[in-house]
């Protein structure tokens, strides 16, 4: 089981993890060596917001504020969802 | 089943290649430089790739660095929104090649090793020095920030290294290692006897595999291949036959998988009088071993068959002279003896290695 990512980290794709729009399919995807993952839509929200400078809380506080959801259960999910991507080699965490 | 688009091209742009692998992956009619094609006609198959909806690319050979446009592709690429990688021996990379590649966009580079010893190393390639070129060559490819997998090819007079290796590729800084078995097709065939593990040398291997996963847990992909031959179940060769990926060769074939040149059948489509997506869609031989339809028993009615898609088409062409039989690896085929023929045989196999050279 994977560890959520702390709050205050800060996650950024490495120069050789590619997300972009796969235009033929009309869907989100990342992109490495010899893998590609497609992440769901919630996934993709999130994927958005990692610019290298958000921490994971300020990542989870926007998403709360644009959904009206509590931020402690969005905290939760995005933690989680990150520390997947991270495990996988997809995202490197400072 | 309706048709997907396809997701993965290897581009094998030349059989050029200063190595001499005798269980290169190629052909063994390997394509002259005469009959490559030229760069512009590359530049448009990469257009049509990306229109069809592939995502990477992978410049693969023979040694891709031995084709001058290799940049120029790869920017193309590039530019199309393919992740591209470069599949090479590294013997031609230095700082000064790389660096016209890594402006391009090139964000990974997989390196293969034959072995970790000096001596062994240049056996096996047939090229002097190949171990330290190719030392050099990672470490230029960790110094430009790039992606490094480190690719070593594991048979029977290697394999008591492969701790080794997987600790030289975490000290090279690779972030992805392969340990991969030989697979028996085309040259590597040719050599089989010679270069076949027995099972306690793979149960070996397996198990140094196992626990370098467990040391480098989040910190390194460790990708392994075993030998088909010792698979109780064949595997999903391409991810099932015109399925997921194409491959275009040198001369500009179009191919299921890069060995689909054996199947004599129907006619092998190209590049230069016919599109990639009617390639794709409509071709004879694409359509061939698509989906299940074509499959005799036991994989018609075996609940494996949309798992293994009915393992390698060449494979089964190959060892039973039927490219429709079940691949014989499978545990359920009729000619699985031919493989436990071909393992009984390679016990002690000494025959002379046969290197990949151009017939005249």
């Amino acid at each position: 089981m994977t560890q959520a990512l702390d709050p205050a980290a800060i996650p950024r794709f490495p120069r050789h993890v590619r997300f972009q729009l796969d235009a033929v399919r009309d869907r989100w995807v990342v992109l490495a060596p010899e893998r590609m993952f497609v992440p769901d839509e919630q996934a993709v929200e999130i994927l958005k917001l990692v610019d290298g400078a958000r921490s994971v809380s300020a990542i989870a506080a926007e998403l709360a504020a644009r959904y009206q959801a509590p931020e402690d259960v969005v905290l939760a999910d995005v933690a989680l969802m990150l520390a997947d991507l991270a495990a996988r080699g997809a995202l490197q965490v400072a | 089943m309706s048709l997907s688009s396809p997701l993965g091209l290897l581009a094998e742009i030349t059989h050029r290649c200063p190595l001499q692998c005798p269980y290169c992956s190629n052909p063994l009619d390997l394509i002259a430089r005469s009959a490559e094609l030229p760069t512009a006609q590359w530049l448009d198959i990469i257009d049509q790739a990306a229109a069809l909806g592939i995502l990477q690319i992978h410049f693969s050979g023979g040694e891709p660095m031995a084709r001058s446009d290799l940049v120029q592709l790869v920017e193309r690429a590039n530019d199309r929104g393919l992740y591209t990688n470069l599949i090479t021996s590294g013997v031609q990379l230095t700082a000064e090649t790389l660096a016209p590649l890594a402006a391009a966009g090139l964000p990974h580079v997989q390196l293969s090793f034959q072995d970790i010893e000096t001596n062994a190393a240049e056996t096996m390639s047939g090229y002097r020095g190949s171990l330290e070129k190719k030392r050099a060559a990672a470490r230029d490819v960790v110094a430009a920030g790039l992606s490094l997998t480190a690719n070593f090819v594991v048979q029977r007079d290697n394999c008591t290294r492969v701790p080794a290796m997987i600790e030289l590729g975490a000290v090279m800084g690779a972030h992805r290692i392969e340990i991969a078995h030989v697979q028996y097709h085309g040259w590597s065939l040719v050599n089989r006897a010679r270069l076949l593990p027995s099972r306690a040398q793979l149960d070996v291997v397996t198990a140094a595999v196992e626990q370098a996963r467990a040391t480098h847990a989040g910190k390194l992909v460790i990708d392994y291949v075993i030998p088909d031959y010792y698979a109780d179940y064949p595997k999903a060769c391409m991810a099932g036959w015109g399925r997921r990926f194409i491959n275009v060769g040198p001369s500009g074939n179009v191919l299921p998988c890069h060995a689909a040149e054996t199947v004599k059948t129907v006619p092998i489509p190209n590049i230069q009088s016919t599109s990639l997506s009617e390639i794709w869609t409509g071709s004879a031989l694409f359509n061939l071993y698509r989906g299940t339809d074509w499959m005799a028993e036991p994989c018609r009615s075996c609940d494996r068959r949309e798992i293994d898609w009915g393992g390698c088409r060449c494979q089964a062409l190959a060892l039973t002279g039927d490219a429709a039989a079940t691949d014989p690896v499978c545990s359920r085929s009729s000619d699985r003896p031919k493989i436990d023929a071909a393992l009984a045989e390679a016990v002690g196999g000494d025959a002379p290695l046969v290197y990949r050279r151009f017939s005249r």
